[in-house]
């Protein structure tokens, strides 16, 4: 399964490759600059030793004479045990050391050594070369000096220096772990913060997304808004369409009920009358069904809108029980409010009104003539509750959830008319204010609704 | 020590078949070990076969199915012999330093393994290709005859050279020491002796005026003082003097300064066995065998102590300052300033 790249690890990688090379050149820069500075050095007393040689050679009756120096030789081998290689040649041929020691590429000049390395004898020996003249028998001879040297106590030392560094290069590069974590993790944090602040989101929430992000994320923010508005448009479009169908269909369906209502007047055939009865039973259905298809789409628009403000939720509850009240009474029914005077919420008047307006229409829709449907709203906790319980026929063994969705009515509706958009109407308006919608069974029949908002 | 064979003895290499392929000059030969040894470890050396036979024997009875051949040789044909014919020796000894360090110096040894190196005196070793096994003070040698009853021994050069200039007639022809122009060890010492003491140029004066005698090897000016026909042999090696065979004869170490030479050993590049070589060789630098090298004929181990005990001892440096040594033209200044000094009219 191929693994979702990750910021964060593609993050510490690079800044760790970076350390370990960082380490590396340091080492290396280290362990150059050493051997250079150690190579300087040795060369200065090596050359020092080759021009000692060559200003102590002098000619004398019967040829040249060379003083070799033992504590020079001592000298040069002292630092790192090295091994010493010399050469003196006196016009062109050898007359002392090492016949098979290399010839520098470039002659020197006077008494200023040339140094250069050459291998010989199986190691890499570093020479200086020394050039002067003679008078040999009243004659000028060159004479050249080589003395040569190995350089591996050199070499150990840089060898060694180098090896701290690259210590001490590793020494970073274990500090540079946790920096790049923390510092991929501060990176990052604003990436964390944008997703939680967008996740945090309600499901209906379409703002656009305002939380503060770095200049990098603007780009992703902007698209995300853009993206957002768009669905906003789709959604409200949506929305608009269906609740210009809904009114644009209530208004015939008045028409119509008012011409059957009127038809039912005029006519004394029984048949005919039964008929149109039917009709404006319909024709009533139809237009509460439109006008639950408006509420609906008024809820999801208002939703959008998330434009809350605190309002009475006591008052709110007397004034929707006492516009059902006539509904109640053509059924014999009695609301019996329990409400305190005043009980400030959190929300959108238009919502609350919409949801209460359902929980109670359907309370007394689904109860039988003749019985109690009681209201009562209370502070409990931080929320508002307002609690609608009836003894109708209850929610008939089907889980309370399912009844919540849209377009979904209970296995009991029996022979009442409903769009099954009500409950989804209370609870889209609950959940959009932040509060909570709950339907159960009531003890002893009947069914409570609880609908709760956040107090203000 | 069962099971060790000794095999004839002294032998003249010349006669040796063996030896007739060698190319450089063999003095002696020994096989030490059983007669049909598995292996054979061959020692190319300087050192009398005498000194060192009780360490050999004292090797092989450990090492039971080995075989050691001694050959022995000046110090000039060994290094000739690793230096130019390459021979096949899987071990040299040699009391010429010089000629050891420029075998070294010139890429013909093996490296040494550390744990032989480690903990050997830096004065007593040079990189990890030379260590050395024996150290030997040159002592100054005087016959019974050679003072008046009541004259105090010459416990330094200036009393030496004192000695020698008050009582013309008494030594005249009966000073002996090296010839440095025949003799390695002899140069080694003399160059060492002017480097260290500007007496040394005296004594050599001296010596010329008295008719010194010159000697090839220790050996010969021991007997020679031994025997009376020397009076003072200077620049003796320690050891042949030292030894019990030696009577009539007063050994002086002398005190502004006493040279000591490192007998050292390398395994040459050609060694067919070099990690028995390095064994045996772990073997000479222990504690048993140090001993034993201590009994053979006088030679003292290497010993860090002995200096700080002895402040007049002096070890010869073991580095490539030696190499000035053996520079043709440097020797052969020294040697017409050690004609010059002997040959006065």
């Amino acid at each position: 399964m191929l693994r979702a790249p990750s910021l964060r690890r593609r993050l510490v990688v690079q800044l760790l490759v970076l350390a370990a090379v960082l380490a590396l050149v340091l080492s290396l820069a280290v362990q150059v600059g050493a051997g250079r500075a150690s190579q300087a050095t040795l060369d200065a007393v090596l050359g020092a030793a080759a021009q000692g040689m060559a200003e102590e050679m002098r000619a004398e009756e019967g040829g040249v004479v060379i003083d070799m120096q033992p504590a020079t030789l001592s000298m040069l081998a002292a630092m790192g045990e090295e091994r010493i290689f010399y050469r003196v040649d006196i016009g062109g041929l050898t007359v002392t050391g090492y016949g098979d020691l290399p010839l520098p590429g470039r002659l020197p000049t006077a008494l200023t050594p040339v140094f250069y390395t050459v291998p010989f004898r199986e190691a890499q020996i570093r020479v200086a070369a020394v050039a002067r003249s003679l008078r040999v028998d009243g004659r000028a001879a060159p004479a050249l000096v080589l003395l040569g040297q190995t350089r591996e106590g050199q070499e150990a030392i840089a060898a060694r220096l180098g090896l701290q560094a690259a210590a001490l290069g590793l020494a970073v590069f274990l500090a540079a772990i946790p920096l790049a974590l923390l510092v991929a993790r501060s990176l990052t944090r604003p990436i964390d913060l944008l997703a939680e602040a967008v996740g945090r989101r309600g499901p209906r929430d379409l703002r656009p997304v305002r939380h503060p992000a770095p200049r990098e994320l603007q780009p992703f923010v902007t698209a995300l808004n853009s993206f957002i508005g768009r669905l906003r448009g789709t959604l409200s479009q949506t929305e608009t369409f269906i609740a210009e169908a809904a009114h644009h269909i209530r208004t015939p369906l008045a028409v119509m009920r008012n011409e059957a209502e009127l038809a039912l007047r005029q006519s004394s055939e029984e048949d005919t009358r039964a008929r149109l009865r039917g009709l404006i039973r319909s024709a009533d259905d139809a237009a509460r069904s439109a006008g639950q298809l408006l509420d609906h789409a008024t809820v999801l628009y208002r939703a959008d809108q998330a434009d809350w403000a605190k309002l009475d939720l006591a008052a709110m509850t007397r004034a929707v029980a006492a516009r059902l009240a006539p509904a109640a009474g053509m059924k014999d029914m009695d609301l019996v409010l329990t409400i305190p005077a005043v009980l400030t919420c959190e929300g959108d008047a238009v919502l609350i009104e919409a949801a209460l307006r359902n929980i109670l229409d359907n309370a007394i829709k689904y109860s039988p003539p003749d019985s109690v449907v009681e209201v009562s709203a209370l502070a409990e906790g931080p929320m508002a509750v307002v609690t609608v319980a009836d003894r109708g026929r209850g929610l008939g063994g089907t889980e309370p959830d399912r009844l919540l969705r849209r377009f979904r009515r209970g296995d009991n509706v029996g022979d009442v008319m409903g769009s099954g958009l009500g409950l989804t109407i209370v609870e889209e308006a609950a959940g959009a204010m932040g509060g909570t919608f709950r339907l159960r069974a009531r003890q002893g029949g009947g069914a409570c609704a609880e609908f709760c908002l956040p107090l203000a | 020590m069962r099971g060790i064979l000794f095999a004839t003895g002294l032998i003249c290499g010349l006669i040796f078949s063996a030896a007739e392929t060698l190319a450089f000059e063999v003095e002696a030969t020994q096989v030490f070990g059983p007669a049909d040894p598995q292996r054979v470890l061959s020692v190319l050396s300087t050192t009398d076969i005498a000194v060192l036979a009780p360490v050999i024997t004292g090797y092989l009875a450990r090492n039971p199915g080995l075989g050691l051949t001694y050959v022995m040789a000046t110090s000039q044909q060994v290094h000739r012999a690793i230096a130019e014919d390459a021979a096949a020796f899987d071990l040299v000894i040699s009391s010429a330093m010089d000629l050891q360090v420029k075998l070294a110096n010139d890429g013909f040894a093996l490296p040494l393994p550390e744990d032989l190196i480690a903990g050997h005196p830096s004065w007593a070793r040079w990189r990890n290709l030379l260590v050395s096994v024996a150290q030997e003070p040159v002592v100054l040698i005087l016959s019974d005859q050679a003072l008046l009853p009541g004259e105090p021994v010459p416990r330094t050069r200036r009393e030496l050279i004192a000695l020698l200039r008050d009582n013309p007639d008494r030594f005249r022809g009966r000073v002996g020491t090296y010839d440095p122009a025949v003799s390695g060890v002899g140069y080694l010492f003399a160059a060492q002796d002017a480097r260290l003491s500007d007496t040394f140029w005296r004594l050599a004066e001296v010596m010329g005026r008295l008719d010194a005698q010159l000697f090839c090897c220790s050996v010969d000016m021991i007997e020679a003082v031994s025997e009376g026909r020397l009076l003072v042999g200077y620049n003796v090696l320690g050891i042949y003097a030292g030894s019990a065979d030696v009577d009539r004869v007063t050994v002086v170490e002398l005190e502004d300064f006493t040279l000591t030479l490192l007998r050292t050993a390398l395994v040459p590049q050609t060694a067919a066995a070099p990690g028995a070589a390095t064994d045996f060789l772990r073997y000479m630098l222990s504690a048993d065998g140090q001993a034993l090298i201590a009994s053979g004929d006088g030679l003292v181990t290497v010993e860090g102590a002995a200096f700080d005990r002895n402040p007049h001892l002096r070890p010869i440096r073991l580095d490539p300052g030696l190499l000035a040594n053996l520079d043709p033209m440097s020797r052969s200044r020294f040697l017409a300033e050690w004609r010059a000094a002997m040959e006065q009219p």
